[in-house]
């Protein structure tokens, strides 16, 4: 079935907390995306689309209705909104052209603010902070590179330790290392 | 002779370098030079750090893109994530001059200056577009015909569309068409646009979901008979190589189709030898699927 044009779409629902999700993601999204969000129907086809939510607790259907209703803290302290594999399959199947997938991850900037982010993840951004790779090289891998004839470590910031200190100056000049570190990191 | 600049990222350089040396040769077989971006660092990761906070990975992604920029050189990915966050990221900022005022702020303490001059390129959009099937075809020195492939597109090639722009997201087509311009056939299967299941950071959090969806993927391609999968993303790739041995690992599985790179396929038409492919260099044996080249 044809989705809508992007004019016809009403765009109804708001209350401060839809405010503060657009107000957050139009930082770096454009606005109009963003906002998007007010033109939810609650029709289900997200989730209907949805490979995590066919194994896991993920509904993103369900995520949509609690920002709508502004219940603030259920939605960001819902630990499923971290099973998003960010497809983005709901995105180009709604048919009210709501950014379902850029909208999860303006929502988990929000929850991470929040102090819910999963262990696992707080230590990947450890790792970048060491070594600007969030997947950095080893023994294993440099005995092939030296084999098929590349350069035993590649010219990344492996190779720059410069580069790397350029990476770090950017994380720490934002606050994102406070930002991961320092909250709370429930299990 | 056409100068790209070759963004690693992770997986290629530091897991699977055999993509860097099968995308290097055969682009250079076509005129087109791979150059290195010195001290280029992670894209960052689209769903895991765009997850934890959008500014500084745009700002991360365009400290990326600037030295690709004084390169005068278009960028070229292996790595589906490194191009949705290198592709929406200068997206971004060319088309919101607040952002890159910001963005240039804190570029301005390490010495850098976000001009967006330069495009974002994916391998397997140049394969496919600039260099073109027609051209490629006629490097063909070994066709692959008795090969029947599994392609698997990649989440973040195609989606979002509206920044992508590279046509159909439910039925997409120039991978399965490269794959027969190289004489192999294209198997259609069940499900065949499913996630790997490794993005947005689940791979890294919840192996077990992760492995499912892939587990889900390689039965529906066995089931269509295919010798291989086949995929442009190198994080793909990964999952499909280290997660079959997960899989077999912890659920007791016998999983071991072979996991070509699209480049990597392309090499083995042109001739080129297998192991200077890095062909050997997967957890999976690609010894099943050489073996009736």
């Amino acid at each position: 079935m044809p989705s809508m044009p992007k004019s016809q779409i009403i765009c109804v629902n708001g209350n401060d907390f839809v405010d503060e999700v657009i107000r957050q993601g139009s930082k770096v999204l454009p606005k109009e995306d963003v906002a998007t969000l007010r033109a939810c129907a609650q029709c289900g086809k997200c989730t209907g689309s949805c490979p995590s939510g066919r194994r896991t607790a993920w509904r993103i259907r369900q995520i949509f209705q609690k920002v709508l209703l502004g219940l603030r803290t259920e939605a960001l302290s819902d630990e499923a909104l971290w099973d998003c594999t960010t497809c983005y399959t709901c995105q180009e199947r709604c048919p009210r052209k709501v950014k379902t997938t850029d909208i999860v991850r303006v929502l988990r900037n929000l929850a991470v603010r929040e102090g819910h982010m999963r262990e696992d993840h707080a230590k990947i951004c450890q790792i970048v902070f060491r070594y600007g790779h969030a997947v950095p090289i080893n023994d294993d891998t440099k005995v092939v590179r030296k084999r098929l004839g590349l350069s035993e470590i590649p010219p990344t910031v492996h190779k720059h330790p410069k580069a790397l200190e350029e990476v770090i100056t950017i994380i720490d000049g934002t606050g994102f290392r406070d930002l991961v570190t320092k909250k709370e990191q429930p299990k | 002779m056409k100068n790209y600049a070759f963004f690693l990222g992770c997986i290629t350089p530091n897991r699977y370098p055999g993509i860097e040396v099968a995308t290097k040769k055969v682009l250079e077989a076509f005129d087109i030079k791979m150059l290195d971006v010195e001290g280029a660092s992670c894209c960052p990761a689209p769903g895991v750090f765009g997850s934890f906070d959008l500014e500084t990975w745009a700002i991360i992604a365009a400290r990326n893109i600037t030295i690709a920029e004084g390169m005068k050189a278009d960028i070229a990915t292996t790595c589906n994530g490194c191009y949705a966050t290198l592709q929406e990221a200068n997206h971004l900022l060319k088309h919101d001059e607040k952002l890159m005022e910001r963005v240039n702020k804190s570029l301005e303490s390490v010495g850098r200056k976000y001009q967006g001059n330069i495009q974002v390129k994916h391998v397997a959009e140049i394969l496919t577009g600039e260099v073109g099937l027609e051209r490629i075809k006629t490097k063909i020195k070994n066709p692959l015909s008795n090969i029947k492939v599994a392609a698997h597109y990649g989440c973040h090639f195609l989606k979002p569309s509206e920044t992508r722009m590279h046509g159909s997201t439910e039925n997409p087509t120039f991978l399965d068409e490269m794959i027969r311009t190289l004489g192999a056939e294209s198997v259609n299967y069940k499900d065949k646009g499913l996630c790997c299941g490794a993005g947005g950071g689940v791979r890294s959090t919840k192996l077990d979901v992760a492995l499912d969806m892939t587990a889900e993927k390689i039965d529906n391609m066995i089931e269509s008979g295919a010798d291989c999968v086949t995929t442009p993303c190198a994080f793909c790739h990964l999952q499909f190589d280290r997660g079959q041995i997960e899989l077999n690992e912890k659920f007791k599985k016998n999983y071991q189709l072979p996991v070509v790179f699209i480049t990597q396929l392309v090499g083995l038409a042109m001739g080129m030898d297998s192991r200077e492919l890095g062909l050997h260099d997967n957890a999976i044996s690609s010894e099943s699927l050489l073996k009736k080249i």
